[in-house]
């Protein structure tokens, strides 16, 4: 069976990009906008990875990631956040809310595949 | 080939994010002159963000760069740790408006930054290099990057200072995804290719686990890099009745024997150095009872280095013993300031935003094309039913036949209905084409030096895409010359007793198949002698035509007139109100002006709601059916004999009420053979456009419908006086006259007539 992978992003070009990537790498690929459908979904359906960038309207990445993590079903599922270079902040924060770690944007999809390789 | 179809496909879908992002920018920042408010500087700097991501990501390194600054400054405004200064607003008003231009040249193929942007660029600098406003008790100058500005890292990192620094990466924020992967940072030159031994001590944090970090992984991934060996230290370990498997209790010592930089090592424990106590020490193995020593040191529960295997079941008598309390102290200072770091500020303000500007969150993008697509088909559908319909009619009645006609009024009701709904698909709110206006008019009135409130209503009535479009150059104009023209300055309008502040509405709304715009000011209103006078001077008209108020008006709709004082460099060259009315009725609409001296003038557009289905009156000339639009007939009238005149020149006039209009016969433009060539025994229809009528004489009016418009300069070429055609029931084509065009040949042909200034 395939890894099913969340992924979260309000930009529909990036959220694209990655969902590209992925599927071309044989992944199943699960798209939401923002934390507020991302975790919509969560609370029906699981997933084997969850990638969410952190500047989202509605809810942000950090606390999807801490609503999430609450989630008996997502207790142990690895998650990503997409960063800028100037997010070690965000990273901090994310990685308090339960995030396992991070992608710092801009990537490429070598190496969004080669990180996701990591915690699958 | 079909991943760069894709790309590119994506990369599309990045620049119409930008426009998208770049307005929600201008509306935000316009709207933050009226005091400074969190939940806007948010989404602009949202918008900016993303804009900056997608462009890096897409190998925009121009843009990203260029947008960096302008995120830097959101940043620190959205922060508070900078003032919203008037100033400041205008110079991202000017980013937003370079990083447009840098979207389109990357759009275009050829990225670039124009010098406008290194312009902006330079004020941006300077801004962000004047010390901040709002006195913050944060001592750091302005940030580079905004991570400056946030909460100080937490002292966990002091044990290991270096892999904070890498996990900035402070390299180009661009890096252009088209190069191959390097995952790594730039290796030190040092240690690069010799063979190393690594000494890395790794005290995990008790809630490694939460975050689903499992040290295997990491362990894996330097087994990958060269020779590993792994200790573990199970002192930690709580008895087994009290274990919470969720938390870590171990420590390790890992040695790596391998061509292997600190980075590499750094960037291996990067998602988990923040709240664990790492070391990377290289090992000199010529002297290795030293090294014992160190790791005696550094570690307190050290003592017994012993296989890991057997000892989880020794570890519980010696972690009560003594050790357990030890181990918690270790990571516990790295950890409080982590945590309170989290609750810092900077977090509170992003998780709070909730916009507005999001509403189309909902709505999918479809390539025009498609839907142009989509809308032929329910063309023919149409069709086909029409067709079946008239079979129905035909064959005699019987009990099938009732059912046949039953499914038929069903697949007339549901044809119509799907019609409606697949042209909605491109209909679209008019604020996309209103959105622009606040930025300028503010722009304007300052250059105009006059107070200006702009207003907006109805902003969501919708119209085709197509309709859209081309509307928003002649609003430009309009409302331009309605700011120039229109409105008076401070001083006058107080001397005529209004308020100072002159009032400017855009208003939209559906009447009927159409929709309108009007375009208001409460200005000093149209002066009639003034267009009177000017138009008599440029000899748009005889000296004593006489005029109505509306047709005196629609003079300053005729080529070359202008009535301002002084041309300025806002309206009032003369080109332009002549080439708005024709914009219009390309359009199929019409433009229409009211005025009242001292209190204000309205201009007011109606269009047709989309170019693809017309509201059609069929009229039929000898053997052939002609539809003509329905918005442009005033009336239908049998002609009486003594209301027909003809004059030299071979013009025949129809007098209906006190207007001669001209008649436009039909059968002669198209030479086809009427039923009778006498007026009194046909019909005249009145049309209008552009406010000159014609009286067109047909046969016979038949029935009023709705008719799906096919391009005759696509599938054949483009004839003058025909604006499309359409297929009827019964499979046979009716062409759809076009009223303006005919109205304006025949204007030409009989020059010497008419009381009308043409």
């Amino acid at each position: 069976m395939t890894a099913t992978i969340l992924t979260v992003d309000d930009s529909a070009s990036m959220r694209q990009m990655v969902s590209f990537t992925l599927k071309r790498a044989g992944y199943t690929v699960v798209e939401a906008a923002d934390g507020i459908e991302a975790l919509n979904y969560a609370r029906t359906s699981t997933v084997d990875l969850v990638l969410t960038d952190v500047n989202m309207p509605n809810m942000d990445g950090i606390s999807l990631v801490r609503e999430l993590r609450q989630l008996q079903t997502y207790k142990f599922v690895p998650m990503l956040m997409l960063t800028t270079e100037s997010g070690q902040d965000k990273k901090l924060q994310g990685k308090a809310a339960g995030a396992t770690g991070w992608l710092v944007k801009p990537f490429n999809p070598e190496k969004l595949l080669a990180t996701i390789e990591k915690v699958l | 080939m079909t991943i760069d179809l894709e790309m590119a496909e994506i990369i599309n879908v990045f620049f119409q994010e930008s426009d998208e992002g770049l307005d929600a920018m201008e509306a935000g920042l316009l709207s933050l002159e009226d005091g400074s408010d969190c939940e806007a500087i948010n989404t602009i700097f949202r918008a900016a963000h993303s804009i900056k991501g997608g462009a890096g990501t897409f190998g925009f390194g121009e843009i990203s760069k260029f947008t960096h600054a302008v995120e830097t400054l959101l940043d620190q405004m959205r922060n508070g740790t900078r003032g919203v200064s008037a100033d400041a607003v205008q110079v991202l008003l000017q980013a937003v408006d370079a990083m447009r231009e840098m979207v389109a040249l990357a759009r275009d193929g050829t990225p670039g930054r124009p010098a406008t942007a290194d312009a902006v660029g330079e004020r941006l600098t300077a801004i962000l290099e004047e010390p901040a406003n709002p006195a913050s008790s944060r001592g750091w100058p302005p940030a580079e990057t905004p991570a400056a500005a946030a909460p100080p890292d937490p002292p966990a990192l002091a044990a290991s200072p270096d892999p904070a620094a890498i996990a900035v990466v402070p390299g180009p924020p661009a890096r252009k995804p088209a190069v191959a992967a390097t995952p790594e940072p730039p290796a030190e030159p040092t240690a690069a290719g010799e063979q190393t031994h690594w000494r890395i001590r790794f005290l995990p944090h008790v809630s490694l686990f939460e975050t689903c970090n499992d040290p295997l992984r990491m362990f894996t991934q330097l087994a990958s890099l060269g020779r590993l060996q792994a200790q573990a230290f199970t002192q930690g370990v709580p008895a087994l009745s009290e274990i919470d498997a969720t938390q870590c209790h171990l420590s390790w010592t890992l040695d790596l024997h391998g061509a292997v930089t600190r980075e590499e090592l750094a960037e291996i424990f990067d998602w988990v150095d923040s709240n664990s106590s790492i070391t990377y020490e290289q090992v000199d193995d010529s002297a290795p009872p030293a090294d014992v020593a160190s790791c005696a040191v550094e570690l307190p529960v050290a003592a017994p280095v012993a296989p890991p295997v057997i000892e989880p079941c020794a570890a519980p008598a010696v972690g009560t013993a003594g050790h357990l309390p030890e181990l918690p102290s270790v990571p516990a200072p790295d950890v409080v300031p982590a945590r309170s770091a989290l609750t810092a500020p900077p977090d509170a303000s992003p998780a709070s935003a909730a916009p507005k500007a999001n509403v189309d969150a909902s709505s999918i993008r479809v390539g025009t094309e498609k839907v142009d697509a989509l809308i032929n088909l329910v063309g023919e559908l149409v069709i086909t039913q029409s067709m079946l319909g008239r079979f129905a009619e035909g064959v005699d009645a019987g009990k099938d036949l009732e059912l046949l006609r039953r499914g038929l009024a069903h697949l007339a009701r549901n044809t119509r209905e799907l019609q409606e709904s697949v042209l909605k698909i491109r209909m679209l709110p008019i604020s996309f084409s209103f959105n622009r206006f606040p930025r300028l008019v503010r722009e304007l009135s300052r250059k105009l030096e006059k107070k200006v409130e702009l207003r907006l209503r109805g902003e969501s009535t919708e119209l085709d895409k197509i309709v859209l479009e081309k509307i928003g150059d002649p609003l430009v104009h309009l409302v331009r010359n309605s700011l120039d023209h229109g409105l008076e300055t401070p001083a006058a309008r107080i001397a005529a007793g209004k308020s100072e502040i002159g009032v400017l509405e855009l208003n939209a709304y559906h009447q009927g198949g159409s929709i309108v715009i009007e375009v208001k000011d409460d200005g000093a209103g149209l002066d009639r002698a003034k267009i009177l006078a000017k138009a008599r001077e440029r000899g748009l008209i005889a000296d004593d035509a006489p005029l109505s108020e509306e047709q005196i008006y629609n003079l300053i709709f005729l080529p070359g007139f202008s009535t301002a004082e002084a041309v300025s460099d806002v309206s009032g060259r003369g080109v332009g109100m002549d080439v708005v009315r024709r914009n219009i009725t390309d359009l199929g609409g019409h433009v229409q002006i009211s005025s009242e001296r001292g209190r204000g003038s309205t201009i007011r557009i109606r269009l047709p709601l989309t170019l693809a289905i017309l509201e059609g009156q069929m009229l039929r000339v000898g053997p052939e059916t002609y539809v003509i639009s329905l918005v442009s007939i005033i009336e239908t009238v049998q002609p009486q004999p003594d209301h027909l005149h003809t004059v030299t020149g071979h013009a025949e006039l129809f007098k209906h009420r006190d207007e001669y209009l001209p008649i436009l016969r039909l059968h002669e433009i198209f030479h086809i053979e009427p039923d009778s060539r006498d007026i009194a025994n046909g019909l005249l229809v009145v049309a209008e456009s552009d406010g000159q009528r014609v009286a067109i004489l047909v046969d016979e009016l038949q029935a009023q419908q709705q008719v799906v418009i096919k391009s005759l300069d696509r599938n054949f070429k483009q004839v003058p006086g025909l604006a499309g055609a359409t297929i009827h029931g019964d499979g046979t084509v009716a062409l759809i006259l076009d009223v303006p065009s005919l109205i304006s040949r025949f204007s030409a042909r009989t020059t010497a007539s008419v009381g009308r200034a043409a």
